[in-house]
């Protein structure tokens, strides 16, 4: 059970029962949902972008433990950074989440998913939150986004 | 004679490397006996050649093997002379078969396909791109909350334009053995053809195709404890002879020129290019060593074996199984409050306990009960009670974990 302590440890379990950021942006400037076939989970994410920075980032949804946590530790960790930064930070945590390494300058929140990787199946649970945020400003999305 | 599971799981080497698993996805798929593996290594080791094709010994032993188990599909659902059995890679292909070709044989603009909201995908989709693809309807036998088909419409869901009806025998979701006659009855007073889609219904207990009154009759052989990669297809000969072939290639045809091609005989004219001849060969090793254990045996069995699931789980404190079908086999769908199905088979993994978590390719059925997954636990011949207190405990332990309890 100790492997299972580390990846569900108090931080994780907190985050799921109290996500942050829980809610429905209505003037949002990015918004995308994201849906992981595999096991019918769905979230939503709503950003709003000022000045090329994320002041508002928030998501609704249903999904597991691993998913629910990883989305609303990512919604605390980009607020008020920019595009670029969420864009690196995106990088970052994919590589940890699939391989397991930690990039200097990792914020160490982020790092609670580090063990991710020895759990092939879950990897996705906890990638969904990000690459909903990720894909939500690729530059077709920012099309859909304003004629939407 | 009452099975003995314990003594059932000796033949089976994978509980021999994993002692302490309770393996509990049968429905997804069932584990193999050794003397399926046996029979798999035989061919290779002994006779490995082209079906119908060398004419040399070991092409006609391997010829002889593998066509010798169409006679143990016909006889495992009492098909009789008006049948015959077909090869494909899975319950999907020998779906997507009839989707196609039986499609073309009898649908025209406006007609209508029935099915119900209890499918699995793979007896959906493949209907949703024959409707789109010939101007076709495709209706649904709403279900109930118990899990059974809310057959009070049915009047006004099969009709004159009803050329197809598909449904599924058992439930992969809820276990719910399905009362296909009746429907059966009413598509064929508007001639339409029936289909069933036994999957989960062939490896519990005795289908008759007789009885049952269907047209075809499509199942797995790797949920039947034979090897992956082995569908089958039973079918009316006389609607497969009219049928146009699937694919194409080698094996199906009669003759070739430049312009044009003439097709080889049902069942031959549905078997394109070189056929999965060892998993054929190895599934007819499962269907002897079933029938040796007794397919009465196995349901009396199962029947046991659930009634002491569905007991023992009823009392992990926030379980809600899902479902309560009047008839039902060996499947129990269920949530536990609080706890996710993805985390919650996570630490029933820890325990050794291999269920599924997820929508079991059933979403429809997902948004019908509003949940995004459940988690299922399916038995078979070698469960036993030890591997539902297993699973019990691990459902106690999560409730720790998550500190629900």
């Amino acid at each position: 059970m100790d492997e299972l302590r580390e990846l569900y440890q108090q931080l994780i379990l907190d985050h799921n029962q109290n996500p942050r950021n829980f809610r429905e942006i209505e003037n949002y400037d990015f918004h995308k949902k994201g849906y992981n076939p595999l096991c019918g989970d769905q979230l939503e994410i709503f950003i709003n972008i000022k000045d090329d920075i994320i002041s508002e980032l928030s998501f609704t949804g249903m999904g597991c433990a691993i998913s629910k946590a990883s989305a609303s530790i990512m919604t605390e960790t980009l607020t008020g950074k920019s595009l670029s930064e969420a864009n690196l930070l995106f990088k970052q945590f994919r590589e940890m989440a699939m391989n397991g390494k930690i990039t200097d300058g990792l914020p160490l929140k982020l790092s609670v998913l580090s063990g991710i990787y020895k759990y092939p199946s879950r990897v996705k649970c906890a990638l969904l939150a990000w690459h909903t945020m990720h894909q939500s400003f690729d530059t077709q999305n920012i099309v859909d986004a304003k004629t939407e | 004679m009452q099975l003995n599971p314990n003594v059932i799981k000796e033949d089976f080497p994978l509980f021999k490397k994993h002692t302490s698993l309770a393996f509990l996805d049968n429905a997804s798929t069932t584990q193999k006996p050794q003397c399926v593996i046996d029979k798999v290594n035989e061919y290779y080791n002994e006779y490995n050649s082209n079906v119908h094709r060398g004419i040399y010994q070991i092409g006609e032993k391997a010829t002889y093997e593998y066509e010798s188990v169409r006679g143990k599909l016909l006889q495992l659902v009492s098909a009789n002379d008006n049948y015959s059995a077909i090869y494909t890679s899975g319950t999907t292909e020998s779906l997507n078969l009839l989707a196609h070709s039986l499609s073309k044989l009898v649908l025209k603009v406006g007609d209508e396909i029935l099915i119900t909201e209890m499918e699995h995908h793979s007896n959906i989709v493949p209907w949703q791109i024959a409707c789109e693809k010939y101007g076709c309807t495709l209706k649904y036998i709403p279900i109930t909350e118990k899990g059974e088909w809310d057959i009070s419409q049915i009047d006004s869901l099969i009709t004159q334009k009803t050329k197809i009806v598909s449904m599924i025998h058992q439930s992969n979701v809820f276990g719910t053995i399905n009362p296909v006659k009746k429907i059966t009855e009413l598509a064929k007073a508007v001639g339409a053809k029936v289909i069933l889609d036994s999957a989960q219904s062939i490896p519990h207990g005795n289908v008759n195709i007789v009885d049952l009154n269907c047209d075809f009759l499509v199942f797995s052989g790797h949920k039947m404890l034979g090897p992956t990669g082995v569908g089958i297809l039973i079918g009316k000969t006389e609607i497969l002879n009219m049928m146009p072939p699937f694919m194409g290639g080698g094996e199906m045809i009669y003759t070739v020129s430049m312009e044009s091609s003439t097709w080889n005989e049902v069942p031959w004219k549905f078997e394109a290019g070189t056929p999965n001849i060892a998993q054929v060969i190895g599934l007819g090793a499962a269907i002897d060593y079933l029938n040796n254990i007794g397919m009465d045996n196995i349901h009396a069995y199962e029947k046991k074996i659930l009634a002491i699931a569905e007991k023992k789980l009823s009392q992990v404190p926030g379980l809600k199984i899902f479902g309560n079908p009047q008839k039902k086999g060996t499947v129990i769908s269920f949530e536990l409050d609080g706890i996710h199905p993805h985390d919650l088979a996570q630490i029933l993994d820890e325990h050794n306990v291999a269920v599924r978590a997820g929508h079991h390719c059933a979403q429809p059925i997902m948004n019908k009960l509003n949940v995004p997954a459940t988690i299922r636990a399916s038995f078979y011949i070698y469960n036993s009670e030890k591997d539902i207190n297993q699973l019990v405990n691990g459902l106690n332990s999560a409730l720790k974990f998550f500190s629900i309890q």
